[in-house]
Order: structure tokens, then C-alpha cells, then sequence
């Protein structure tokens, strides 16, 4: 009796996970879900904080339409922020990528210590990024710089007028473009390595028959057959560098005067440390057209590749 | 003769040029290893040459770091943190990868770019927002509140690794412990599972690392001394009332980065074909 009682359940709880069409969605949800509430949410309410006059002081959500975004536009800061941050991405891309395709070529060769050279080359990124920018702070240090015994030592400057690297505003500019383009060009090397060992040798040997020399090999050949992935991390790298803030926020708190503020140190200046929520967040927004461009260029690279 | 000579010379400019970048990459790192043992008066001196030691290295800074400060705990804060979003990611990403994997038609493929393109989302963008989820949550100043929001982004690049690895199983596996009486998801368990161990560590380091190497999220949630994950504690709390700190930072901040270094040099090749979308075979 309890037999014939228990086979029907059995049978539909088998039916049930045997179902693809529901096992499927049922496996895929719980990460669905997770990211609809820990990033969706937070994101829609992004919006509305930012159409808001939400701040820590007075948590009121009075809808204000878009006086954040006229307020913030209207800023001096915020414009020479936006500059700032457009100077720092493309300076380290360009920086990173040159750097980038240089050491992949230097790295393909087969030479003694090659594996150790390309271990140490890939430090810069592989370490926490908060830790790495502190040998850099120590580096740039107003009074015990490396960087400028070195450069007393060789004449290049006066060691009693030693250059304050974090505190001049034309100085911290460049400080802090290197030290993204030295995070950000291992990057490139793997990249680029892995671009150029994935060219067919043949490919490239009956080019050099043909009468094709380094550039044209380079140019016409490797480059447009790596497109793609070279396409793929500058996207990555563009986007972790316009939307970093933690080494402008170790390196200069995004002084001296505002010179080295990025789009995310003064989102966090504002948004968190003086508590202006609504202000804060209409600063990160304007992240997103920006996001949503490297997306759509994504999507495209990733589509075509598929085809 | 002259083509010995100009093979010698464009070997030595091809080997400066790599010491070059390798110098370039690594010297922030031997400058930190090198002023871990310096002994103050060495590291606070301008008139000896500061590549080397100029007095005999001490271990006073590490004895320090070990001793009066907070360093052990946020080390183990860290591992905590590490630990907790490695198994919440396990949990979630190893299902919807297969599921991607196995999924027929279009709408699957969307789902998965979908899915790994909210990788690109940065903490900039959402901190503000989080901060006050996490305090609705009742986690602020917790280190549980990093436990919450980190797997935002382990997952859905784990997630994409995973569905890459399925993908390259062949169907024909699960489908024989199917018609042997398994359910789908019991052959999930016991086939495929165990033919996914190295796609399994692969994500358990990787997702490691990036909880490692978050810093923006950890700031903005966490400004209690002991809740902190290492990398924010040594960046945040060990800068004393006078300058002359350099020693225990430099260590600190050496120690917290060679197992995060060697990890990724370990399985470099498996994070770049992760992102580049496997278009490097």
C-alpha cells in the first residue's frame, strides 16, 4: 500500500529534476538574484539618490529633478575632475599599452630567466592595489624620495631643491598617471603575449617570404588578427582606471588643490566623507554613459568573435 | 667578425631593454622588501646610498608589526573574508555556470554576456548605495558587510570561467549517468563535478584574489580598527603620529602581497583566457 502510495511522489519529484526546461533556470536563479539585489537595486537607487536632496544630516528623499547634476556641472571642481579623470585613463592606456606590446615582444623571445622576467613583470597588477600604491607613496616621500637621490645623485637636480612629487600640482599629475600606467601595463604584456602566440607561425613565415618586413608583419598582419583581444583589455583597462579612486585616495587624497581629483575620489569626498549623498551620487553617474560605451564596444567584439 | 660584433651588440641592447621593464615592474617591490630590514637610522639618512643596507637589516619593523599593532588580525580578517565569498561563490556560480553551459539557444548566450559584463561594474558607482544596504543590513563597521558584497563581482566572473570549463565537457558524459538513473542534477554531482576540480580551484583562487585586492568597498564600509581586511588597515591604520613609519608599512605590505602574487602568477594563463572569452586557444 505504501508502495503504490509512494511512487507517484517519486515519480514527480523525478519529474522535476529531470526537467531541463526547470532544472535550468532553477540553477541559474540564485546568481540572477544576486546580482539583481546587491546590483540592480543599489544601482536604481543610485538614481534616486541622485535626483534627491538625500544627505546623512537629513535623510529625506524630497524629489529635486535634476539640480544635482546642474549643481555638480556647474562646479569648477567637478569640471577640473572630469578632465582629470579623462587625462589619467588615457595617459596610462596609451602609456600602458606601448609599455605593454614593447615587453610582450621582448618576452616572446626564448632567453635564460624568461619565466622569471615575466613572474616580476606581472607583479605590478597581480599585487593589491592599495599595498602596491604605498611603495609608490614611500617612493614619492617629500624628503626620503628614492627617485630624487637617484636623480641628485646623477646631477640631473639640485639636491637642495628637491621636486615635491605628491605636492605640485604638474608633478602629482604625472605621479599619478605612472603609477596607473606601471599597474596597468602587465596588463598589456599578457595580453599581447597571448595575442601574438596565438598567430600561426605559417602565417608569418610565408608573409616573410612574400617579401613582408618587421612593420608590414607587425601592421598589417599581427595587429589586425589580435584586434580583438587587444580590444577586449583595453576596454578592461580603461575601465579600472577611470573608475579607481584608490590611488588618487592614497597618493594625494586628490590634491594638491583639487589638481589630481578623479571622478570616484570626489564621489567619495563628497557622497561619504561630508555626507552629501544626493551630490555624491550624481558625480558617480556620470560614470555610466561612460560605462555603457565600453559595454556596447564589448558586446560587439564578443558577438563578432562568436560569428 | 663585424656581424659577431653587431649580433653582440643587438643582443646587449635586447637584454637592457628587458632588465629596463623588469626594473620598471619590480622596483617598488625591492624597495619594499628593502626597507623592511632597514634599521630606522639606515631608511632616515640622506647621505648613504639607499639601494642597500648600510648597517646590518634588523627585523625590528616585522617584530613590531607582529607585536604592537593590529596586523594579525586584519591578516585574519582577510582569510575570513576570503574564505566566506570563495564558498558563497562556489555555491552560486558552479550551478549557473552548467546551467549556462547546457542551456539551448540564444537566450543562454545572452544571459552569460549579460551576466559577465556586470564584472565591468565598478565599486565606484555603487558604494554609495551599498553603504546604505549595508547599513539597513545592520553591517556596518563589520567585516561581514565585505562577505555580502564582494561576491557582486566574484560572481559573475566566475560564473563566465565555469561556463567556459562546462562547455568543454562533453554532454555524453552526464547523459550516460542520466539513462543510468540519475537526475540531471545528480549527474551534475557526481560526473561532471569530479572532472571539474582544476576549474574548481582555478575559481576558488580567483576569486581569492579579487576579494584580496577590493579596497574601495572595504573604505567606504569598514572604519573600526578591527573589522579591517588587510589591505585597508595596513593602507588606513599604520600611519603613526610620526613620519618615521616606513619600516612596518613596507612590510606589512609585503607580507599581505606575496601569497596574492604568487597566486596569480600560478594561474595567470587561466585568468587572461577567462577574459578574453576563451579566444585564445
Amino acid at each position: 500500500m505504501s508502495a503504490i502510495a509512494a511512487a507517484p511522489r517519486l515519480t514527480r519529484r523525478r519529474l522535476i529534476w529531470d526537467r531541463p526546461e526547470i532544472v535550468g533556470p532553477l540553477l541559474i536563479a540564485p546568481a540572477i538574484l544576486y546580482i539583481v539585489v546587491l546590483v540592480g537595486l543599489p544601482f536604481l537607487l543610485a538614481l534616486y539618490y541622485s535626483v534627491s536632496a538625500y544627505n546623512i544630516f537629513n535623510p529625506s528623499y524630497t524629489f529635486v529633478g535634476l539640480r544635482n547634476f546642474q549643481d555638480v556641472l556647474e562646479s569648477e571642481i567637478f569640471r577640473r575632475t572630469l578632465v582629470n579623470t579623462l587625462v589619467f585613463t588615457i595617459g596610462a592606456q596609451v602609456i600602458g599599452l606601448l609599455l605593454g606590446k614593447i615587453g610582450a615582444m621582448l618576452l616572446m623571445q626564448e632567453f635564460p630567466g624568461r619565466r622569471i622576467a615575466r613572474a616580476l613583470v606581472v607583479l605590478p597588477w597581480a599585487v593589491p592595489v592599495s599595498l602596491a600604491t604605498l611603495a609608490w607613496l614611500w617612493m614619492f616621500d617629500s624628503l626620503y624620495s628614492v627617485i630624487n637621490w637617484t636623480l641628485a645623485a646623477a646631477g640631473l637636480i639640485d639636491p637642495a631643491n628637491r621636486p615635491q612629487w605628491l605636492g605640485r600640482q604638474d608633478l602629482a599629475m604625472i605621479a599619478v598617471t605612472v603609477v596607473h600606467a606601471w599597474r596597468l601595463f602587465p596588463f598589456g604584456v599578457v595580453i599581447f603575449l597571448a595575442g601574438f602566440t596565438s598567430v600561426p607561425k605559417d602565417v608569418l613565415d610565408a608573409a616573410t617570404v612574400d617579401g613582408a618586413g618587421f612593420w608590414r608583419r607587425n601592421y598589417q598582419i599581427i595587429l589586425p588578427m589580435i584586434l580583438p583581444i587587444v580590444l577586449i583589455a583595453l576596454i578592461f583597462g580603461t575601465v579600472f582606471t577611470f573608475t579607481d579612486l584608490s590611488v588618487v585616495y592614497l597618493l594625494t587624497k586628490g590634491g594638491p588643490i583639487n589638481s589630481t581629483q578623479v571622478l570616484g575620489s570626489l564621489a567619495f569626498q563628497v557622497g561619504i566623507l561630508s555626507g552629501d549623498v544626493a551630490h555624491g551620487a550624481a558625480i558617480c553617474l556620470f560614470l555610466f554613459p561612460f560605462l555603457l560605451v565600453a559595454v556596447i564596444v564589448l558586446l560587439r567584439v564578443l558577438r563578432r568573435r562568436e560569428n | 667578425m663585424p656581424r659577431f660584433a653587431s649580433k653582440l651588440a643587438g643582443e646587449g641592447s635586447f637584454y637592457t631593454a628587458v632588465v629596463v621593464l623588469v626594473l620598471f615592474a619590480a622596483f617598488p617591490f625591492y624597495w619594499m622588501l628593502i626597507t623592511t630590514f632597514k634599521t630606522d637610522g639606515d631608511l632616515y639618512n640622506l647621505k648613504s646610498v639607499p639601494y642597500w643596507f648600510n648597517t646590518a637589516p634588523t627585523l625590528e619593523h616585522i617584530k613590531y608589526l607582529f607585536e604592537d599593532t593590529l596586523f594579525v588580525q586584519w591578516l585574519s580578517n582577510s582569510a575570513l573574508i576570503g574564505l566566506c565569498v570563495v564558498a558563497i561563490t562556489l555555491v552560486v556560480a558552479l550551478p549557473a555556470g552548467y546551467s549556462l553551459a547546457r542551456m539551448p539557444g540564444r537566450t543562454a548566450e545572452s544571459l552569460g554576456i549579460g551576466i559577465f559584463l556586470t564584472y565591468l561594474v565598478p565599486p565606484t558607482l555603487l558604494f554609495l548605495p551599498l553603504s546604505r544596504v549595508v547599513s539597513i543590513l545592520g553591517l556596518q563597521d563589520s567585516l561581514w558587510s565585505l562577505v555580502v558584497v564582494y561576491p557582486t563581482f566574484t560572481i559573475p566572473f566566475c560564473t563566465w570561467l565555469l561556463m567556459g570549463f562546462f562547455k568543454s565537457v562533453p554532454r555524453e558524459i552526464e547523459e550516460a549517468a542520466i539513462v543510468d538513473g540519475c537526475t540531471v542534477v545528480g549527474a551534475f554531482v557526481k560526473t561532471i563535478l569530479p572532472l571539474s576540480l582544476p576549474a574548481i580551484l582555478t575559481v576558488v583562487i580567483f576569486a581569492f584574489t579579487l576579494t584580496m585586492q577590493e579596497f574601495v568597498y572595504a573604505l567606504t564600509f569598514i572604519s573600526a580598527s578591527d573589522e579591517k581586511p588587510v589591505t585597508l588597515g595596513v593602507a588606513t591604520d599604520l600611519i603613526r603620529g610620526d613620519i618615521f613609519y616606513w619600516g612596518e608599512l613596507m612590510g606589512a605590505a609585503l607580507i599581505a602581497s606575496v601569497p596574492v602574487a604568487i597566486a596569480y602568477n600560478l594561474f595567470l594563463d587561466r585568468f587572461i583566457s577567462g577574459i578574453t572569452g576563451g579566444a585564445v586557444k
